[in-house]
């Protein structure tokens, strides 16, 4: 489903990723681990295609198509979805409408009529229970005044209206106390299937004891420096991320 | 120049008004004053950014018989809302009043000539009030529409009065055969206790050129609450002056609301006096403009007692070669001691051609105040418009949707629903948004 080959990307003049290589098969659910800074987010973005990163090498296959060539919204239109690790503050956009122009705007690329009202206020009805969400807040400017569980929630529910192929989550256990990192974690469940697939960033393993992980890959420095099933994050976990450093340190750290 | 001076000579020394008093008083020095310093240049101080002599010099004309409008074409621009509105209608600066609608009964709302009220029992008002505003513009503008303030018209809202209908005021400048310069002048008093939500509206009917200079004063006092609503939409040959000069003499509320959306070249100026202590006065203002439309808002807030509060919010989204200036003054007298004064100017440019000129400038004679002013000038941003693009979101909606965010903060201070939905409604059209 994605195929990334030797992508490297920087930021102002900044090398960040220095060469990625990841395979996702639909079905399945990849974690990315890594200290911070080591550019976990950049990939996200990358992929998502925020304007500010340059790809320097490498390509990125999305079900058949030059992922690097489509503008944002296609990608999104195409089945990408990422939930940001900060997102972003809103006056004046209530997150129903927010949703409603991006579902029509998502139909509206397929060749699909708008969704009439009714049938999009029973779909929001069914997917807010999904992630334990009130009408309230939906109502309400998106993300201005919200907790941080209450952020990273919006941005479940805004995944599981768009049901996209493949979810990046970024960090959506960060600033979550356990209740909601569980409703989080049951609402992304509940969301997967044989046809899509799940990246997800975290910085802790506690996130992957709800979303189980077929593969962990660990970013260091730009570089996916260690790749195992789940047990990775556990040791991961248990020595931190120094075991990392030590092990690979000099590869590393040597200028290839 | 000289031109206009004659056409106003020439006009004024046919009318026949032989008041004597404030009126005739107001306008003798409004015209010696015009002739004085004729149309403001860019020159004037507060003139720098805003040129009215073009506009001004159409070669209009008083020709008579040409404000034969009927009721029909009233019909046409009436507000929504109207229905549950009394509405009063100006033509070419003269209140009609065939062709108003008044409903609210006179024990609420009294509606005199200034001619007539200068006389009777509110002639204390009319005197104490009346030209209030020459004190803060002493400039040429203001003084041509003194020199006709004898057509004026008087509002008085009675003590204890909740008025329920809305007044919604069409200033109609009929240029179908001929160019038109009208002064429409008003003095609206509102009593002690008393409630009033006051809609206006410009309409120039024909295609040629049309010039409104209006000089409103408001008199608010004790208790009272008012809400003033100017709604501007017309087309690039009809120009405007508007002056909304506020006292609130008693501890009072008072909301305003000016839309811009379209016209040649729009000057506001509005003034809030708080001369009683604990005073609220909120100033909002959204332009939305493009074309080669100007709107200059000049505000003033003069705080003269202690422990008032006055809030100002003016946003502006500027397209193609528009251009918008906001000039936002607060005086703080030694005696206005724990005053709170805020003050902001936010605007979006949408094209490369669109210009602002945003000035703010306090001062500041007390030493217990709280104020704060701040503009900003910048693009849509990125990262917000990543959001939404990262949700499907094509570039023209997310666009779309931003701006309309970023209006609707002024549209919700509208406190009369249908005036609301309707002004809603143009720039959501205007936005390509979809509501
Ligand atoms: N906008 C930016 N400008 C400059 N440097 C950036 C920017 N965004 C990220 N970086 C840098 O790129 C590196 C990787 O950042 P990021 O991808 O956010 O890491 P992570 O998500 O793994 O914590 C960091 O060193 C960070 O400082
Ligand atoms: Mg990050």
């Amino acid at each position: 489903m994605l195929s990334i080959k030797n992508l490297q990307a920087r930021i102002e003049e900044k090398e960040i990723l220095k060469g990625i290589n990841l395979d996702i098969k639909p079905g399945e659910v990849h974690a990315i681990m890594g200290p911070n800074g080591s550019g976990k987010s950049t990939l996200a973005s990358v992929l998502a295609g925020r304007a500010d990163y340059e790809v320097t090498a490498g390509s990125v296959e999305f079900l058949g198509k030059d992922l690097l060539e489509l503008s944002p919204e296609d990608r999104a239109r195409e089945g990408v979805f990422l939930a940001f690790q900060y997102p972003i503050e809103m006056p004046g956009v209530s997150t129903t409408n927010f949703v409603k122009t991006a579902v029509n705007e998502i139909r509206k690329y397929r060749g699909e009529e708008p969704m009439d009202a009714v049938a999009f206020l029973k779909l929001m009805k069914e997917r807010m229970k999904l992630v334990n969400i009130d009408q309230a807040l939906l109502s309400r400017s998106l993300n201005e005044g919200f907790s941080g569980g209450e952020k990273k929630r919006n941005e479940i529910f805004q995944m599981a209206m768009l049901e996209p192929k493949l979810a990046i989550l970024d960090e959506t256990d960060s600033g979550l106390d356990i209740d909601a990192l569980r409703i989080v974690a049951e609402g992304v469940n509940k969301l997967k299937s044989k046809d899509n697939a799940t990246l997800v960033i975290t910085h802790y393993q506690r996130l992957l004891d709800y979303i189980v992980p077929d593969y962990v890959h660990i970013l260091y420095k730009g570089r996916i420096v260690k790749t195992g099933g789940k047990e990775l994050a556990l040791e991961l976990e248990e020595k931190g991320y120094d075991f990392i450093k030590e092990e690979l340190g000099e590869e590393v750290e040597s200028p290839l | 120049m000289s031109e206009l001076k004659e056409l106003i000579q020439n006009k004024l020394s046919k009318e026949s008004f032989s008041g004597n008093g404030s009126l005739k008083a107001l306008s003798q020095k409004g015209l010696e004053l015009f002739n004085e310093q004729g149309i403001p240049t860019v020159k004037h101080e507060e003139w720098k950014y805003t040129r009215i002599s073009a506009a001004l010099n159409k070669n209009f004309s008083y020709a008579e018989g040409a404000t034969a409008i009927t009721a029909k074409e009233v019909e046409e621009f009436r507000l929504p809302g109207y229905e549950a509105a009394n509405e009063l209608v100006f033509v070419n600066g003269i209140y009609h009043a065939e062709l108003s609608n008044i409903r609210s009964s006179a024990d609420e709302l009294v509606i005199l000539p200034l001619s007539e009220a200068v006389k009777g029992e509110y002639k204390s008002i009319v005197d104490s009030n009346l030209g209030h505003s020459a004190g803060y513009h002493k400039d040429g503008i203001n003084a041509l529409n003194n020199a006709f303030a004898y057509q004026g018209l008087f509002i008085s809202v009675k003590k204890n009065k909740s008025v329920e209908h809305p007044l919604y005021c069409y200033y109609i400048n009929d240029a179908r055969t001929v160019n038109v310069l009208s002064q429409p002048r008003t003095l609206i008093h509102v009593a002690a206790n008393a409630e009033v939500k006051v809609v206006e509206e410009e309409v120039t009917i024909g295609t040629s050129d049309s010039f409104i200079n209006k000089i409103s004063e408001i008199v608010v006092e004790d208790n009272a609450q008012v809400h003033l609503y100017k709604i501007q939409n017309e087309d690039s040959h009809s120009s405007c002056v508007k002056t909304t000069h506020v006292r609130q003499i008693g501890v009072s509320k008072v909301n305003s609301v000016t839309i811009t959306l379209n016209g040649g070249v729009i000057r506001n100026n509005l003034n809030f006096i708080l001369e009683a202590p604990g005073c609220e006065s909120n100033m909002y203002g959204l332009y939305c403009v493009k074309g080669s439309t100007h709107v200059d808002n000049h505000t003033i807030v003069d705080n003269k007692m202690p422990n008032s509060l006055s809030n100002e919010l003016y946003k502006g989204i500027i397209d193609e070669n528009a251009t918008a200036v906001f000039n936002g003054k607060i005086f703080v007298r030694k005696d206005a001691q724990k005053t709170n004064a805020y003050q902001s100017n936010k605007n979006i440019l949408l094209s490369d051609t669109a210009t602002v000129n945003t000035k703010p400038q306090l001062e500041i004679f007390a030493d217990d105040v709280k104020c704060s002013h701040g503009c900003t000038i910048g693009r849509l941003d990125d990262e917000a418009l990543f959001y939404l693009q990262s949700r499907g979101i094509g570039d023209k909606a997310a666009k779309a949707l931003l701006l309309h965010a970023f209006a609707i903060e002024i549209l919700e201070k509208i406190e009369l629903e249908p005036i609301r939905q309707y002004v809603d409604q143009i720039i959501s059209e205007r936005l390509d948004f979809e509501i």
